[in-house]
């Protein structure tokens, strides 16, 4: 016997059901309208004449949505919106220092920032004028070499951890050894370099490459951890069917292992170099600061942003001003370039990783 | 082309765990064999001991013989990656390479091995093994598109094609429909009768129905409780097997009563 579906009207629906799915809520516009009339308080709490007290009364006036709801919605819905108003707080909280920064760096910065100051040192230059171009040249120099250094250790040793030291207990320990490393203080890094560069050339050594060999202590912990978590994600199939077409382990994770994770590590590579290019204290004592371009890593001192922010603003010299201004411009630069490093990290994961799954 | 399997008392380990016990079993050239039984009683486990891809896992090895035409795979002068160029695998899950395009997923057994080959000899074995894993119709207007775009059953075939590129004398088939529909199953099986022809096959399934279908001999494997290693219960011509099984456990497996 066979049955062909008839085609019906849909059925009304009882009203206990009705009762029982619906609830009572607010009226749609009602948080939207309360949240934007919050939003425009804070705004003038912060930015208008009245004062910052009115960002509270911004956030009382938030909080009637939730208090609101509990009456006319009941208890879950209510924490629903409480809990949202937390968050959302936390995140403005979380905002306010990013804001202030920018705001603060991008303001006192932007009127110093012209030719001139990206294209002269500091050589000869009393009070007004002058520029960033030496410390500019020192942080690329240093941090490209602290890359150069970092990478293949780090890439290297996530290599070992994942493809071949899987349950050894040398891969133990070295896991122990990085987190310990993650820790370590940029300072103690910085005293590092030096105390080994004094074993080669004597106390009071200055050199570039020293910054480099300091922050590339900082920089391999976190390269080979975002290598590590790059190269688990790289499913075992893949390297299995590597396997099975006869190819050997090394051509296997040479050609088929890095270039699945190939966005990943250079992400994570861009990442950690953002991290550390705008590292002050192990530059500080290892590559010292002076006025003058130093393009030779190996020979003498060598001035980097941080640095140079740092001593712009400490002994700015009499009159102080000029001098005060190039460090906010020279923070703008570094600012700059570590936006441009993540922003970089985000179109190169965007163009290598694997094709079909974008 | 296309050699015979002689296994000899064959145990497969997992560190101190016996996985597989004692298998004997010849494998005609130019054949298929199929292997069923439970889940965890070792089909898979002996399967990827015929190309060495059991000792990829860590701590896993075998003792016995493991015969090609005569040649011990097992023996200490081998080259367990040469032994995998000469036996293909095609896996439960298809793997597509992520970063190739279709044509060099092909092509990956030659391209990964940095073989230098020229253009027209390489769409040559581009053409020639989609066209026998029956995916070149579907497939030769797009062939630079990423491999992973396919649909599942479409991957399989180009895993197939894959395996089949470097000319392997054995293709083995861990559960090669079980992620697929009865349709891409179907064509898959209709392939595995085309490429007997040149290749002895040993496929590894669930489906009883699917062994029946595709294979000329078929042996049963059982694990006597949990904890226990998977033996090789009997093997036969599939006929027979179906039909008229020795152990009564191979009937009541076949017959459904248990697995």
């Amino acid at each position: 016997m066979t049955s062909t579906l008839q085609p019906t009207s849909p059925p009304t629906p009882s009203p206990e059901i009705a009762k029982s799915l619906r609830g009572r809520s607010l009226p749609t516009w009602a948080p939207k309208a309360i949240g934007a009339l919050s939003v425009a308080l804070a705004l003038v709490g912060v930015f208008g004449p009245v004062g910052f007290w009115l960002v509270f009364v911004a956030w009382l006036v938030a909080a009637i949505v939730p208090l609101w709801s509990m009456f006319v919605e009941g208890r879950r819905k209510a924490t629903d919106r409480f809990v949202t108003l937390l968050v959302t707080t936390a995140f403005v909280i979380a905002l306010f220092p990013l804001g202030s920064i920018l705001t603060t760096v991008v303001t006192r910065g932007a009127p110093v920032l012209s030719s001139d100051f990206f294209t002269y040192s500091m050589r000869n230059v009393l009070g007004e004028g002058g520029g960033i171009y030496h410390a500019l040249m020192g942080t690329l120099l240093i941090t490209a070499a602290a890359a150069a250094i970092s990478v293949p250790i780090g890439l290297f040793t996530a290599i070992y951890l994942i493809e071949y030291g899987e349950g050894k207990r040398l891969a133990r320990w070295i896991r122990f050894l990085v987190d310990v490393m993650t820790g370590i203080p940029s300072i103690v890094a910085g005293l590092f370099a030096y105390a080994l560069f004094v074993i080669f050339f004597g106390p009071g050594v200055r050199m570039g490459v020293g910054g480099a060999v300091a922050l590339s202590v900082l920089m391999i912990p976190v390269v080979v951890r975002s290598c590590e978590e790059m190269l688990k994600l790289v499913p075992n199939e893949l390297r299995e069917a590597s396997y099975a077409l006869g190819v050997p382990k090394w051509r296997t994770i040479v050609k088929v292992v890095l270039p699945t994770a190939l966005a990943g590590i250079v992400t994570g590579v861009t990442l950690a170099v953002a991290r550390v290019i705008g590292e002050t204290a192990p530059l500080l004592i290892i590559a010292g600061l002076t006025d003058s371009v130093n393009f030779n890593l190996f020979d003498g001192r060598m001035a980097t942003l941080p640095v140079f922010t740092y001593f712009s603003i400490i002994t700015p010299g009499v009159p102080p001003g000029p001098s005060i201004e190039r460090a906010w411009g020279a923070a703008l630069v570094l600012l700059i370039i570590v936006m441009l490093l993540n922003f970089a990290a985000r179109l190169v994961s965007y163009f290598f990783s694997p094709k079909g799954e974008r | 082309m296309a050699k015979s399997i002689d296994v000899s008392d064959l145990n497969i380990y997992y560190g101190d765990f016996l996985a597989v016990e004692g298998v004997t079993i010849p494998v005609a050239a130019r054949s298929v064999t199929a292997f069923i039984g439970p889940s965890g009683c070792g089909k898979s486990t002996f399967l990827r001991s015929l190309n060495r891809m059991h000792e990829v896992i860590r701590g896993a090895r075998v003792d016995g013989k493991v015969l090609v035409d005569g040649q011990d795979l097992y023996a200490d002068d081998m080259d367990p990656v040469n032994v995998r160029r000469m036996i293909g695998m095609v896996f439960q899950r298809p793997n597509p390479f992520p970063t190739m395009s279709i044509a060099e997923n092909v092509l990956a057994g030659q391209k990964l091995n940095s073989k230098r080959m020229k253009k027209s000899e390489a769409d040559d074995i581009v053409e020639r093994s989609l066209r026998s894993a029956g995916l070149w119709n579907e497939v030769k207007d797009r062939l630079d598109r990423p491999g992973s775009g396919l649909s599942g059953g479409q991957q399989q075939r180009l895993c197939i094609a894959r395996a089949i590129a470097t000319q392997p004398e054995i293709l083995l088939m861990d559960e090669p429909c079980s992620a697929l529909d009865p349709i891409s199953t179907s064509v898959i099986e209709d392939l595995i009768h085309e490429l007997k022809k040149d290749y002895t096959i040993v496929i590894v399934t669930h489906n009883m129905q699917q062994a029946a279908r595709v294979s000329d001999t078929t042996a049963f494997f059982n694990l006597a409780g949990v904890g226990q290693p998977g033996r090789l219960v009997e093997h036969g011509p599939t006929e027979k097997m179906f039909s008229n099984p020795e152990d009564p456990a191979t009937e009541a497996y076949i017959q459904g009563r248990f697995g």
